[in-house]
């Protein structure tokens, strides 16, 4: 797999105000980066200096192998940008925009008509190709501006919030067409939407106060968890108190929770120490303790915990 | 140069898909129009030539013209579209460029429009076309420098009333720099040169040089470098202020 993008200690300040500090990474061929982070993290700073659109204070990075500040031009032949909200000129139409996009990438004719088509097929922008962009839904000015960035089939794709104001029909849509084109293609999109690190990203980025705070494989940030490996269980709400006796007492349980109570059953929360696989070890304590087990299953853990957790530590240690 | 032409052509259908394009060359035709038969008394002059005509070009050009540029950056900042823009392969000095050329063009549209006129004075006398032709290209020129102006001032708002009431206040000042009540208020203090390097910036002064007499390349040096230094400067603040 070949570097297409490569970030180095790229920082920007607005005046006193650090916006990216030092961010490093990089991004191959067939990866789906998400780039997550609190609002005002840094995520569209940094998607805005790989575009070309603002200048990094130091640092350095190359897209295909051009440099972003020495040759912005050449970086942006070779990416398809999606800005945060998806600006787009309202009094032309989606045919017009990319007709515009196009003829500023120096395709013509054939070619031009042919690559438009395929685009307005993936996002499906049949029925409002000759309609105003400003009178459109939001659904549909951001796949407008999506299918823009994808016009000339670059290599490297940059989208801040690609599925933002889409319903879940269009969302599901979109993934989709994320994880076809994944294969020839470094993908960097941004989002608030954990779910979708799960459903389309090969590999996730947290960034907070401007810095890296972890760069995993989505399954290995929720080993980070506190929920990772905990042991969920239903039973009779009579015999929940002595399951959460028998539990407290055991040595790789951290904390028992009573997750929920209904219908004469209790749902408990066992959570395990430092990750540590408990399950059999819980099952069979509690089965010993006389427990009628009705369901039990073990968490994988949850990306918004350790999300909360990686963020939430750094604005400490600012304050 | 061909992204140059790319974003010209935008612009212009821009400003024709909105009523800004119908309501400018109306509004210019009727007040040029107007004012030569009113105020120039075009017809009692009895003399076969436009100059009660191009007389008041400079006087609607200071509050037509800012109208026509202060859209040109303004709002792509505005909306956000420029990062959009400025995130295609093009130079900034090339979205620049076209930006401007299509405002031109669009004045230009709007000054052969007044064609009639032309047609008006040859049907009552004789006049020299060649001046006409020379005061029109004048007229352009001039319109070019009021537009590269409020271009430059454009870039530096997101808002457009701004944009236009600080580009009419800075035309205003190169008008006047050429009238006698500027000239002695500078002659009281100023050195003798310097007062005449004022005289020298006046539209009025450069742009009359142009409808009086045979093309004067020193008007027409004036009026291009003023565009090109104007367009110079509104590429950097283009760059500058794209982060904010």
């Amino acid at each position: 797999m070949d570097t297409l993008v490569d970030i180095r200690g790229l920082t920007k300040y607005f005046g006193p105000v650090k916006a990216v500090e030092g961010v490093t990474f990089s991004v191959k061929r067939g990866e789906v980066l998400g780039f997550l982070g609190p609002n005002g993290a840094g995520k569209s700073t940094t998607m805005k200096m790989l575009a070309g659109y603002l200048t990094p204070t130091s640092g350095s990075a190359t897209v295909c192998g051009y440099d972003i500040t020495r040759q912005t031009i050449d970086v942006q032949r070779r990416l398809g940008y999606l800005p945060e909200g998806a600006p787009a000129y309202g009094d032309l139409t989606p045919l017009g925009l990319m007709r515009f996009a196009a003829g500023l990438r120096g395709i013509t004719g054939a070619k031009r008509d042919k690559l438009i088509q395929t685009s307005v097929e993936r996002l499906e922008l049949q029925s409002v190709l000759q309609r105003p962009i400003e009178t459109l839904s939001k659904g549909f000015k951001r796949r407008v501006s999506l299918a823009q960035s994808i016009l000339h089939d670059p290599e490297v794709l940059i989208l801040d919030e690609p599925t933002d104001g889409l319903d879940p029909n269009q969302k599901f849509q979109v993934r989709n067409l994320l994880q076809q084109m994944a294969k020839n293609k470094a993908i960097i999109i941004s989002t608030h939407i954990l779910e979708e690190v799960d459903a389309v990203c090969s590999r996730v980025i947290i960034i907070g106060d401007g810095k890296v705070m972890a760069d995993a494989q989505p399954g290995q940030l929720e080993t980070r968890s506190a929920y990772h490996n905990a042991v969920v269980m239903r039973m009779p709400t009579a015999d929940a108190e002595k399951a959460e006796k028998v539990l407290s007492g055991m040595a790789y349980v951290v904390k028992v929770e009573r997750i929920g109570q209904w219908n004469g059953t209790a749902q408990l929360r066992a959570l395990s120490a430092g990750g540590a696989d408990i399950l059999s070890t819980v099952h069979q304590a509690v089965s010993k303790a006389g427990v009628t087990l009705q369901q039990i299953h073990v968490e994988h853990g949850r990306l918004d915990d350790v999300f909360r957790k990686l963020t939430s530590k750094s604005r400490n240690k600012e304050a | 140069m061909r992204n140059v032409w790319v974003i010209c052509k935008r612009e212009l259908s821009a400003y024709f898909s909105s009523p800004l394009a119908y309501v400018f060359i109306v509004i210019f035709l009727a007040l040029a129009g107007s004012v030569t038969f009113y105020v120039g008394g075009f017809l009692e002059g009895g003399r076969a030539d436009l100059q009660a005509f191009f007389n008041f070009h400079p006087w609607l050009y200071l509050f037509l013209i800012p109208a026509l540029g202060m859209r040109l950056w303004a709002e792509e900042r505005k909306s956000g579209t420029i990062e959009f823009l400025m995130t295609l392969p093009v130079r900034t000095s090339e979205a620049v460029g076209g930006k401007f050329l299509a405002a031109w063009l669009f004045a230009g549209i709007a000054l052969v429009l007044t064609f009639p006129i032309w047609i008006t004075v040859n049907y009552l006398g004789d006049p020299d076309n060649g001046l006409i032709l020379a005061a029109y290209f004048g007229s352009w020129l001039m319109a070019g420098s009021f537009l590269a102006i409020s271009a430059c001032v454009s870039a530096t708002t997101k808002n457009q009333v701004i944009a236009f009431v600080l580009s009419a206040a800075v035309c205003f000042m190169f008008l006047m720099s050429g009238l006698e009540m500027v000239q002695s208020f500078f002659r009281s203090w100023a050195p003798e040169l310097f007062v005449r390097a004022v005289a020298q910036i006046s539209f009025l002064t450069n742009f009359f040089d142009l409808t009086e007499g045979v093309i004067d390349t020193r008007a027409v040096v004036y009026f291009l470098s003023l565009i090109g230094v104007s367009l110079v400067i509104n590429t950097a603040i283009v760059e500058m202020k794209k982060g904010q």
